[in-house]
């Protein structure tokens, strides 16, 4: 049975009518067209499709849409601003933290959660933040040079470029 | 993975609420932070008609001190999120093998929204069991879902899924008990007897009740700590789980409890170990230590790791915990 969800996603307030029994993640790619956040394992174990709920990573193949009624969902679309990439879309771009790409979405969701936490991780608390999130290209490495060069550009303006 | 069948959501704002719902509907289930039982319902291995969303429950996310039994004890909210649990200072400082066992559990993003009442009442788990609907179909099922053997031990009557949350066995090492919410009132119990050794049908929780709260006794001097055995450094569960709780009386075992996970259809208390008490840590009292594990565990094939391995390194783990805390008891002194 549908019933009217009000949520805000990526900076927007919407009212749609959505079934019950619809996962967050169907309800990002196939009701809002966010196709950007991925279904990987589609069962929990991947992270890929990591959107953040309140500033919080969050599984959305393991979420009620429903679940998350009243509160803000972020998406890898709603990071970039006026077309401009942010901090960490760009030192993945640059640093070659994307291999296939299909990780890279909740890979940066997560690693977004964590720099608004904590701006300055330690190679230690990166690999702690992304221990939940595979990737079966790139071995890790440039992933983690990525969201360090990520944290330095941040440094280097002072504020979020 | 399958779409999530047809059901009504339905979200209480109390813990009372939540339990009448459950008694009006029977074909119900709980939820909370979704995690399991979410790919569960996908893969078909659970269903339901009605899901009662407890994440609405304030009370349930509460944690505070009370006295119970006239001892300083915590009192944790069966809402409360296992990234919570970890990073609490009390759990940190007072109950550490809770906080590594909360900690080991799944990745961070899972932490965030998992919970302890959803970790405490975990499905049990089998290579036969969790797998996509097609997969066991190829297999014809097993007696834990649609079918009527065990795959793992096809002579028995009994299903063998293993238990495997982590934070069980840390809460028994703790003595902790549970507060079951149903519609005739609260009830107590410690957590070692909220489980039964039966892959189908593995908690002591009546149909209409709801756990609502674990109560966990601040031990002065007594120290912790949780280890588990698995393939990858993050999101596996438990090929083989240990608990250790330990006091020192200066050179002598002053208390020693140990429970596991992953190695029965239920978190094993280890019993017999009291007679350990009184006596000083040496080979010796770790070699009948090593016999008492050996007897209260059974890992059976319910994991691709074999057997024999989790037989030998579940009292390797237990051993090393308790040499580790030797040390640090003695140092906290």
């Amino acid at each position: 049975m549908k019933k009217l969800l009000t949520l805000t996603v990526n900076g927007r307030l919407r009212e749609d009518a959505v079934a019950e029994n619809t996962l967050l993640i169907d309800y990002l790619r196939d009701a809002l067209g966010l196709t950007g956040t991925k279904q990987g394992c589609d069962g929990g174990e991947c992270g890929a499709c990591t959107v953040l709920v309140d500033g919080e990573p969050r599984l959305a193949c393991s979420t009620l849409a429903h679940s998350v009624a009243g509160r803000t969902v972020e998406t890898i679309e709603g990071l970039s601003t006026a077309g401009n990439l942010s901090r960490l879309q760009r030192a993945f771009h640059e640093h070659l933290g994307a291999q296939c790409g299909f990780c890279t979405p909740g890979m940066i969701m997560a690693a977004e959660a964590l720099l608004r936490r904590n701006p300055q991780p330690s190679r230690d608390e990166i690999r702690a933040a992304l221990a939940g999130n595979l990737c079966r290209c790139t071995g890790y490495v440039k992933i983690l040079d990525s969201v360090e060069a990520a944290a330095r550009c941040e440094d280097a303006a002072g504020v979020a470029a | 993975m399958g779409a999530l069948s047809e059901f009504r959501l339905m979200r209480p704002a109390s813990a009372a609420d939540a339990v009448r719902l459950r008694g009006e509907f029977p074909a119900s289930r709980f939820i909370a932070g979704g995690t399991d039982l979410l790919p569960n319902m996908r893969r078909g291995l659970v269903g339901t008609e009605v899901l009662i969303d407890l994440g609405g429950v304030g009370e349930l996310a509460e944690m505070r001190h009370e006295l119970c039994h006239n001892r300083d004890t915590l009192r944790i909210g069966a809402g409360v999120t296992l990234a919570t649990l970890a990073a609490d200072a009390t759990v940190v400082s007072s109950l550490p093998a809770l906080a590594q066992a909360a900690l080991a559990v799944a990745g961070p993003t899972h932490r965030r929204a998992a919970t302890l009442g959803g970790n405490l009442c975990l499905d049990t788990r089998c290579q036969y069991y969790n797998q996509s609907e097609d997969w066991r179909r190829g297999n014809d099922f097993c007696m834990k879902r649609s079918g009527n053997i065990c795959r793992v031990a096809p002579k028995s009557n009994r299903c063998y899924a293993a238990f495997s949350g982590d934070v069980a066995p840390a809460l028994i090492a703790l003595g902790a008990e549970v507060e079951l919410l149903g519609p005739q009132g609260l009830r107590r119990l410690p957590l070692a007897d909220f489980y039964v050794d039966n892959g189908m049908n593995w908690l002591a929780l009546g149909p209409d009740e709801l756990l609502v709260a674990v109560t966990v006794p601040l031990v002065p001097a007594r120290v912790s700590a949780y280890e588990k055995i698995r393939v990858r450094g993050a999101i596996d569960f438990p090929l083989a789980g240990v608990a250790v709780a330990l006091r020192r009386d200066g050179d002598l075992i002053g208390e020693l409890r140990i429970a596991c996970t992953g190695v029965s259809s239920r978190p094993e208390f280890i019993a017999g170990l009291d007679e350990l008490v009184g006596k000083p840590l040496d080979d010796a009292v770790l070699a009948v230590m090593e016999r008492h594990l050996k007897r209260g565990i059974q890992p059976m094939e319910t994991t691709l790791a074999s057997v024999p391995y989790r037989r030998r390194a579940t009292p390797a783990l237990a051993k090393r915990l308790v040499r580790r805390l030797w040390d640090e008891a003695r140092q906290g002194a």
